[in-house]
């Protein structure tokens, strides 16, 4: 039995064989073909193969994931494009080279047209091709195509899986994935999440062990792997996996459902998502909106900003989602930690306590602009509000909210549509911001409090420092204070607030946010079932009674002891 | 013979995405061989029943494109190509 800390990137647990998935990249040798007619029949029938298999992928896609879906419909449309197909038999017969070759040039031909747009939809595209190009040399290979052939539930071990990959498998079969490479926002780690397949990832080092073990057991939520368990060991996670598969159950049945409080009082619970595919997603889970738009995504990774169209377009797909739904936008929240290499930023001493967030836009107008353009049009007959990080002075309110006033004027004087009432806030995540909160109120119309920030500013304790980082708890007296004075501040001027850091979806702290005011609760969506769940346990007035035992208890740790005790199965 | 037309796309994503393949998809249903060029990027005509094709001539929002058609079908392949552009892909 040998215990290995791993990375946690789909939660849930798994016991059972191990199964070996290669995915090894196929690269074609040029050879001469003694019969180019002989070849194209071959990579005709290839083609017709990989077409076959591609019409199972996209129905057992089309029974989970519905969003999923349209990345295989794309692959087939590119495996019956008849240009390619036309391009691969000239060269064939033209160069007198062999089926795989010819194949692999052709497809990496678009694949790199694609990739050289700089367009963050057509590299993507870029990627797809290549995916559909190495799907047709395994079936030229005579490899084992997919996983389908799996004979018995097994957990998969792969160095690392493509979307494709991860959807071929019968997933009646599937208990968990093991990946040596792939983080938290990897294909595998989004696909799992989705399917609700435990995965852990970053066992590289570990690869031959696993390859000599016969069982194990996957952890995802903790992010371990124990290969060969012993019988006691097993047991005890596959009782764990029931106890958690039930409670899953009960909380998702239920998570469409509002989440009001034994008394009546209805919390709006929203997701905090980060692309069109998140959004999807969070409407899965129970999402009644989103609290917290990440738009870094369309800026980060490329070499230019993002157009205004470009924006546009992925600002109303996600609306879209949303229907009449409330959708928060963040504005571009990037500085010293995360740069963008187009914007050629100093380097600075201090990144978290120098260019970042609202900081950084109001000094880039070439930024600010395109994007209040792109999401003021988008959230035309949607429910669009906007919002601005790292704001620590009113000063800098004014400022954003000038900006939008002159955009807003531009796009009137133009005739164009755009959202007339969308609603304007900030960020509440510096701690001058929190103290400042019945002053800044005055201004905006609404407060999102993210507590990632706001902890590690109030504690000093720089979150990505490991030797610090423990400081910087949400759970922490100082923070929860805060928290209470700006939501005092919030409803004495009549505005709402809502609440976007990780502090949001942890269950234990549901009903101290409650009992201390805040109006709206975003989290990662698939902590929405469980915080639904916590809500609708409470009357406000017992929230109350919680959230005011708690600011008088002395440390995170006592308050987290004291949360946990609160709940029905003691933690 | 052949039937031509100028047609500005004015759905949002242009020629990208689901519209992309709606339109290859209608091309494709046609007998006639079907030819499309972005005007406003001055590329060359690509045929418009190839998927990699229509995305490699980047056609965005507002962007001019000319389609060409030639056969037995070819005016009624440029009608309904053009009513499915100028109903904005049903967005």
């Amino acid at each position: 039995m040998q215990e290995i800390k791993c990375l946690a990137i789909s939660p849930g647990i798994a016991v059972g064989p191990l199964f070996f998935y290669s995915t090894t990249v196929i690269k074609a040798e040029k050879q001469a073909a003694a019969d180019p007619e002989q070849e194209i029949r071959c990579l005709e029938e290839a083609i017709e193969q990989a077409k076959v298999d591609l019409q199972a992928v996209l129905e057992n896609s089309r029974k989970d994931l519905a969003g999923e879906a349209e990345i295989f419909e794309a692959h087939l449309m590119v495996l019956d494009d008849p240009v390619l197909l036309e391009q691969v038999a000239e060269d064939i017969r033209g160069l007198g080279v062999n089926a795989e070759y010819a194949w692999q040039q052709g497809m990496e031909k678009f694949a790199e047209m694609m990739a050289s747009m700089e367009d963050e939809y057509m590299a993507a595209r870029a990627a797809d091709v290549r995916d559909v190009s190495q799907r047709v040399l395994r079936v030229l290979a005579g490899e084992q195509q997919d996983g389908r052939s799996l004979a018995q539930p097994s957990i998969i071990v792969a160095h690392e899986l493509t979307p494709s990959d991860t959807v071929t498998f019968d997933r009646s079969k599937v208990l968990a994935f093991c990946t040596a490479e792939g983080g938290p926002t990897s294909h595998v780690s989004i696909l799992s999440k989705a399917l609700g397949i435990p995965a852990v990832s970053g066992l590289g080092q570990y690869m031959e062990q696993l390859r000599q073990a016969s069982t194990a057991v996957v952890d995802g939520s903790a992010g371990k792997v124990i290969l060969n368990p012993d019988e006691a060991t097993q047991r005890t996670y596959i009782s764990r996996r029931a106890a958690l598969d039930e409670k899953f159950k009960r909380a998702f049945q239920e998570t469409t459902r509002p989440a009001v409080t034994r008394d009546g009082k209805q919390v709006e619970v929203v997701a905090n998502i980060g692309s069109v595919k998140d959004a999807r997603e969070a409407v899965k889970y129970g999402a009644e909106g989103v609290g917290l738009l990440r738009t870094e995504f369309l800026f980060l990774d490329r070499t230019e900003p993002p157009t205004e169209e470009e924006q546009y377009s992925v600002y109303r797909q996600i609306l879209e989602v949303f229907g009449d739904r409330p959708v928060v936008a963040r504005t571009l929240d990037i500085g010293g930690d995360k740069p963008a290499s187009y914007l050629h930023m100093n380097e600075e001493l201090n990144p978290f306590l120098g260019v970042r967030g609202a900081r950084l836009e109001l000094q880039h107008e070439e930024l600010m602009i395109p994007q209040l353009r792109a999401l003021l049009r988008a959230g035309e007959g949607h429910n669009l509000k906007i919002m601005f990080p790292m704001i620590s002075t009113i000063g800098e309110i004014r400022q954003a909210n000038e900006y939008v006033r002159r955009v807003k004027g531009e796009l009137e004087a133009s005739g164009t549509p755009y959202a007339r009432n969308a609603e304007i806030g900030i960020m509440v995540e510096v701690p001058s911001a929190a103290i400042n909160a019945d002053i800044l109120a005055k201004e905006v119309d609404f407060f999102s409090i993210g507590t990632n920030d706001l902890s590690q500013y109030t504690l000093a304790g720089d979150r990505t420092n490991p030797h610090v980082a423990h400081l910087a708890d949400s759970m922490d007296p100082s923070v929860l204070r805060l928290i209470g004075m700006v939501c005092k501040a919030a409803h004495e001027a009549g505005i709402w607030v809502g609440l976007c850091g990780e502090l949001g979806g942890e269950v234990i702290a549901a009903p101290v946010l409650l009992g201390l005011g805040v109006d709206e609760l975003s989290m990662n969506p698939r902590a929405i079932p469980f915080v639904k769940e916590q809500i609708r346990r409470y009357t406000v007035e017992e929230a109350q009674r919680i959230a005011s035992h708690v600011l008088g208890l002395s440390s995170a740790a006592d308050i987290r002891a004291y949360l946990t005790s609160l709940l029905p199965d003691g933690g | 013979m052949a039937a031509s037309i100028n047609v500005t796309v004015k759905n949002e994503v242009g020629l990208h995405a689901r519209p992309a393949a709606m339109f290859v998809k209608k091309a494709s249903s046609f007998k006639s061989k079907v030819m499309v060029e972005n005007v406003t990027r001055a590329t060359a005509p690509v045929n418009a029943k190839s998927i990699l094709s229509v995305l490699s001539i980047g056609v965005l929002k507002d962007h001019e494109i000319r389609i060409q058609a030639e056969g037995e079908d070819e005016e009624s392949a440029i009608k309904s190509l053009v009513e499915l552009i100028e109903s904005d892909f049903g967005e």
